[in-house]
């Protein structure tokens, strides 16, 4: 074993990299099963889809003004008029934290998107390839890691006039390194195992071997992996717009949201802090719970 | 431990440097407009531009200006700061102490709160408390840092008078050795976070360790329950964590610079916080060269005490 498969092992807290089933189709009705189980995994759910037709499904019932100011209104408390009272630009917090949620979801599951396919092709071909292919393609990404993700987009934030688009891209390319390392630990165990040993000895091709064998097999880590990078996208999406990097006005998300309304914090206009600020935490919260709780379902050794 | 591996970890550790440094440098060489556009503002006039740009040598081959930047980085130079005329090593050198004071409390206070938690619950794995807590730790460490230290002070600084709203101010480390009191909040926000990945660790640790003939050996053999846990649940769950502390060390350096930011503590976050919003980019180069080169000696370090903690590690 190379010390680069130790490192490997380390990743993971469940240090479960030692012999995994591959898992077959009365499985997955157990594996709901054990993830239904999983108290904190299903509020997550629940969660998750509550914000999702919140963000959505709720401004086309909830419909406010959220593009022009409207000064007259500003700061006001809840009311039968504002559910959640008034920005202090007059915008409707509640309908506010609806088109916040919509960039928030928008951002956090793009760029866990990118992040991953990047992640999954680097890492399965670092793995696949090995050798100084291996090592070069892994140094790159030590390099990435080492950088603070933080430290990375509020640079890129001071460059450019960030937008969704924009952020997804950002936060994509810079969260690829942690899915890069663990796919390539799990194609690494995978080569070598006795199943891809006996397909190969059975005659199959490279292809059916990745596609029947490889993938199959990765496919938990990379859905678990998605899943904890939506939460960190969107945590990290968040912090930046809350030092003031995020998407300009009229545009808006929680983090904005949440300075925004700090200018406040002494009036008691706890109305434009609470519910971006509990917003953000569910949101988080609930990926990671749902990333916990898939962790325990697709990667456990029993 | 072979001499071999070391060496080998060694050399890794500086390529990924040198790999950190070009990310850095191709960054901010990237910018519309290059370095001189945003150090001289959108006011000055091509001559001064060009001026600039031939007296900092921003007009040779951007690989010798890269070549450049790496032998001043080797001399330990890091550049001038514009915005506080003062050299990025002056700077760095002030900050540098008091973000390592706050990464190392949290450290310290996760590790102590963390680690027992977490071995606790392994023992009473899947009972009602066991869930609780892990709701919590989950919750901890998904709390954004600047969310939760907004709430610490909104509750502990303004509500309760009990703690200053922000960190020990001055420019000097005694500053925040004389002022501990205002270190509170900082430390006790990046601890929260921190407290929940070493719980979490040290749950499943200890669980497979649970699960090891050698402790079915120790029980039969006569010893107490406490004598088990001590002796060997908790001895080999704490084998893991070492590489836990290096693995979330960037984590926890990106969280300080939140915490800092957020408590106005004048640490590396805030400098380049303040310098990334002033564009003072030989700062920001700075700050990212040795916030990347610490992460990357703390990995070190882990691997290698790993090595020495548990020989039975063998490459």
């Amino acid at each position: 074993m190379d010390s680069e498969d130790v490192t490997l092992l380390k990743d993971r807290p469940s240090a479960s990299a030692e012999v995994r089933a591959p898992k077959e189709i009365s499985g997955i009705r157990r594996g709901l099963r054990k993830f239904a189980r999983r108290r904190s995994a299903v509020v997550g759910a629940i969660i998750v889809l509550f914000l999702l037709l919140f963000s959505f499904v709720g401004p086309l019932v909830y419909r406010t003004n959220q593009v022009t100011t409207v000064l007259a209104n500003a700061n006001q408390p809840p009311s039968a008029a504002h559910l959640l009272g008034t920005s202090d630009v007059g915008y409707d917090i509640l309908g506010r934290l609806m088109a916040g949620g919509q960039s928030a979801l928008e951002v956090g599951i793009g760029a866990a998107v990118v992040a991953i396919i990047i992640g999954t092709w680097w890492g399965a071909l670092a793995g696949y390839f090995g050798g100084w292919v291996d090592a070069t393609m892994m140094r790159i990404a030590d390099s990435v890691l080492a950088i603070p993700a933080l430290l990375l987009v509020l640079l890129l934030g001071t460059i450019i006039q960030p937008s969704v688009v924009l952020l997804v891209i950002e936060i994509g390319a810079i969260s690829w390194a942690v899915p890069a390392r663990l796919v390539r630990g799990e194609t690494l165990s995978l080569r070598v195992r006795e199943f891809v040993e006996a397909a190969k000895g059975a005659g199959a091709s490279g292809r059916w071997i990745v596609f029947r064998h490889m993938i199959p097999n990765v496919i938990g880590v990379v859905i678990v992996q998605t899943t904890l990078s939506i939460a960190n996208s969107i945590a990290l999406f968040a912090v930046i717009s809350y030092l003031g990097l995020g998407p300009p006005a009229p545009a808006t998300n929680w983090g904005a949201m949440l300075s925004n309304g700090l200018n406040y914090v002494y009036d008691g206009y706890w109305w434009e802090i609470y519910p971006a600020g509990i917003a953000i935490v569910l949101a988080v919260v609930a990926f990671n719970f749902i990333g916990e709780g898939l962790r325990d379902t697709l990667e456990s050794r029993d | 431990m072979s001499v071999a591996y070391l060496i080998r970890r060694l050399l890794q550790a500086i390529i990924v440097v040198i790999g950190v440094s070009i990310i850095v440098f191709v960054m901010v060489h990237s910018l519309p407009g290059g370095p001189a556009r945003a150090i001289l503002g959108p006011q000055a006039t091509p001559i001064q531009v060009k001026d600039f740009i031939v007296a900092n040598g921003y007009n040779k081959p951007l690989i010798v200006q890269y070549f450049n930047y790496l032998g001043q980085l080797l001399h330990g130079n890091l550049g001038y700061s514009y915005t506080e005329n003062a050299p990025v090593r002056t700077l760095i050198g002030q900050a540098l102490p008091k973000t390592a004071l706050l990464v190392f409390l949290a450290y310290g206070l996760g590790l102590i709160v963390g680690v027992p938690l977490g071995i606790w619950q392994a023992v009473h794995r899947d009972g009602a408390l066991d869930h609780a807590l892990t709701s919590v730790e989950l919750t901890g460490y998904s709390m954004p840092l600047f969310w939760l230290g907004l709430l610490l002070i909104d509750g502990l600084a303004i509500g309760l008078h009990l703690f200053p709203p922000q960190g020990p101010q001055g420019p000097t480390i005694s500053a925040s050795f004389s002022d501990p009191v205002a270190l509170v909040l900082p430390v006790v926000t990046l601890m929260i976070t921190v407290f929940g990945s070493f719980a979490r660790f040290a749950r499943s640790a200890a669980l497979d360790s649970l699960a090891q003939d050698y402790i079915r050996t120790a029980r039969a053999k006569g010893l107490t329950r406490r004598q088990v846990l001590t002796r060997h649940v908790l001895r080999n769950s704490l084998l893991p964590l070492i590489s836990l502390i290096g693995l979330i060390l960037p984590l926890v350096i990106a969280g300080a610079l939140v915490v800092e930011q957020v408590f106005n503590y004048p640490g590396m976050g805030l400098l380049f916080w303040n310098s990334a919003i002033a564009r003072d980019y030989p700062v920001v180069m700075g700050v990212a060269m040795v916030v990347a080169v610490a992460t990357v000696l703390g990995s070190l370090l882990a691997d290698i005490l790993y090595r020495f903690a548990d020989p039975r590690v063998s490459y």
